[in-house]
């Protein structure tokens, strides 16, 4: 692939997911989800695939940020579009404290330790919120409604989603090539040589699981706004859906690249939709066996696999020998 | 809260009768997780899907005794149908997720407590069961302590099923196979031992305890498709607190955890009965890696 079809693939990519919304204005809230997708698997990578830290709790920024949100949107008092902003400013930011606060106790596991312990603070964060009476407990909680005489309220959440995965996208992709990314890499590779280097893992570990968690909690509180009702255990904290999708997203796509996670979210996205369409009532059941298929015969993803076939689209030579 | 701690302050009858129930229900926590350090010991592998053995086993006795069976006689029943689930899923996928990355089986075990969940969930619907024994009740010391007799009974088999399987494991051929291959998997191909036959076995073995804890579970209380992963975090629980190997500490830990949840769930409230046990492993993990960080170490 030359530099230029690369970048005509890009450019026809941004210029459909602009006029996607308006070809296909039935299909606006999937396409919403699809880039709340990209954002889960492009920040599960930062962790899992480009510094080696599996999380099966990243989906405790996403609720943590629907909820926080739609507490301030409630309780603040101000008309829907300055509580949304206050309310998604104040989600990141708690998220990403929150992130940094348990970052220093979590971070310090490793391998499968990490994986189970972090699974255990998403699901106990979903028990609790949904028996918290302050948060609406078991019943959930309804965000503000969108104004009901301005017309559009689809695209405006598509546009702003959309907003969210790209900037996730440029944020993740220029702190990859700085040497914050080179630091990651290192921590992935051989952590005690890392820190034998003289490098501060524990606090670029918190650094980049605060900058997931920042995203994930304008996500959630983008993502309670849309879907207009937060639930504590099957939206806010879904440990069995969300939660593993953004890990199966990033694997499918290929750990530790860019562009693997977008690629993993955007066939995953359309797969699960199709099993939702045509499977009613099975669609767990075969989401399941996907999991499975994937991680034992497709490990790799789809980058990986692509790497492995052609190489010279990656820029790698390729000596023929007779 | 607070007056629930005032309550049981004041009635420490009360508090007894918390921990005799959550005893029994411990030694349940034991057997599972006796079943989760042998497939980590053994095939190195933390299975996830090891709440919804237990849940299976729940739904096999109901059928069973649907049919007609005696509860106490659908215990091995449970025990021989999760026998043979286990060892299919093994040689359909477990086999190939042996010698992987960590995180490929424990994403590969998560995938399987899924598919498991959910055909239980259209198989045998989503409400809560349980399975009627007609037992009675136990009252003990003036009634200051109230036992059902299936409790009593739950608690027992587990703990003998426990002890047979360590007996097992000391004396039987394949148990000591098993052991061998635990310690050294490469060795114990050289002396001439099928290390597939053996992580097969331990992995159909582990299944069939489960499926045992399973129709105790739902004879001394209930169960419903989505009651998996509590399981398995108090397997874990247990596992990481006893070490792989110790059946006493597995027991020990088992029972304390029963009775420690118990009480847990009276002062906090049953809501946060579950919440309090998936903190109480974040903090357990957070906790001993501080430990071991002073010494420059870190969990393994």
């Amino acid at each position: 692939m030359t530099t230029v079809q690369k970048y005509a693939l890009i450019g026809g990519g941004l210029l459909l997911s602009l006029v996607a919304p308006f070809l296909m204005p039935q299909f606006a809230t999937q396409l919403t989800m699809l880039w709340l997708m990209v954002v889960f698997a492009l920040t599960w990578d930062t962790l899992g695939g480009q510094m080696g830290y599996n999380s099966f709790g990243n989906i405790l920024f996403f609720g943590m940020g629907a909820y926080a949100c739609a507490v301030l949107q409630r309780d603040l008092g101000l008309d829907y579009f300055a509580g949304l902003a206050v309310g998604l400013i104040f989600a990141a930011v708690l998220s990403s404290l929150v992130a940094i606060v348990l970052g220093f106790g979590m971070l310090g596991l490793r391998g499968h330790y990490f994986a189970i312990g972090t699974l255990g603070l998403g699901i106990a964060a979903g028990e609790i919120a949904g028996g918290w009476d302050y948060v609406g407990a078991g019943s959930g909680m309804v965000p503000p409604l969108y104004p009901t005489e301005l017309a559009g309220r689809e695209l405006f959440f598509y546009f702003l989603m959309f907003a969210l995965a790209l900037a996730t996208f440029f944020v993740l992709r220029s702190l990859y090539a700085t040497k914050f990314g080179l630091a990651l890499n290192a921590i992935r590779d051989d952590e005690d040589k890392a820190e034998a280097m003289g490098l501060q893992t524990t606090q670029i570990k918190s650094f980049a699981w605060a900058v997931s968690a920042f995203f994930l909690g304008i996500g959630g509180g983008l993502a309670g706004n849309l879907l207009g009702f937060i639930d504590p255990r099957d939206v806010a904290f879904a440990g069995a859906t969300f939660g593993v999708w953004m890990v199966l997203m990033a694997i499918l796509g290929g750990k530790g690249t860019l562009w693997g996670p977008v690629i993993g979210a955007v066939v995953f996205h359309i797969t699960q939709e199709l099993f939702w369409t045509y499977l009613l009532g099975w669609q767990r059941v075969a989401l399941g066996l996907l999991i499975v298929a994937i991680v034992v015969f497709f490990p790799n993803g789809i980058m990986g696999t692509l790497r492995e076939r052609r190489p010279e689209w990656f820029g790698e030579k390729v000596e023929e020998r007779v | 809260m607070i007056e629930n701690l005032q309550l049981l302050i004041d009635y420490p009858s009360l508090g007894a009768d918390l921990v005799a129930n959550g005893l029994m229900i411990g030694a349940i926590f034991a057997l599972a997780a006796f079943g989760m350090a042998l497939v980590w010991g053994v095939l190195g592998i933390i299975n996830i899907a090891q709440g919804e053995f237990v849940m299976l086993g729940g739904f096999v006795a109901l059928t069973a005794a649907g049919l007609g069976v005696p509860p106490l006689l659908t215990i091995p029943l449970a025990a021989l149908a999760l026998f043979v689930v286990g060892w299919g899923l093994y040689r359909l996928v477990i086999f190939r997720v042996v010698d992987r990355d960590l995180f490929v089986s424990l994403l590969a075990t998560f995938g399987l407590s899924i598919i498991l969940q959910q055909l239980s969930n259209e198989i045998f619907g989503a409400d809560v069961r349980t399975l009627e024994t007609g037992l009675g009740t136990l009252v003990l010391f003036d009634g200051q302590i109230v036992l059902s007799e299936i409790k009593l009974v739950s608690f027992v088999t587990a703990l003998t099923v426990g002890l047979a399987l360590w007996a097992f494991l000391k004396r039987a051929r394949l148990g000591q196979a098993i052991r061998a291959t635990a310690q050294n998997a490469r060795a114990a191909r050289i002396l001439g031992i099928d290390t597939d036959r053996v992580y097969a076995a331990t992995y159909a073995l582990n299944a069939a305890l489960c499926g045992a804890a399973g129709s105790l579970v739902v004879m001394a209380w209930t169960i419903h498709p989505y009651i998996g992963l509590p399981y398995t975090v108090r397997s874990f629980l247990v596992v990481i607190v006893a070490g792989l190997g110790n059946i006493v500490a597995v027991i020990t830990a088992g029972l304390g955890l029963g009775a420690l949840e118990n009480l847990a769930g009276f002062i906090l409230g049953a809501e946060y009965q579950i919440a309090f046990v998936f903190v109480l492993m974040v903090i357990l993990l957070v906790g001993r890696n501080f430990w071991l960080r002073r010494k420059r170490e870190y969990l393994k």
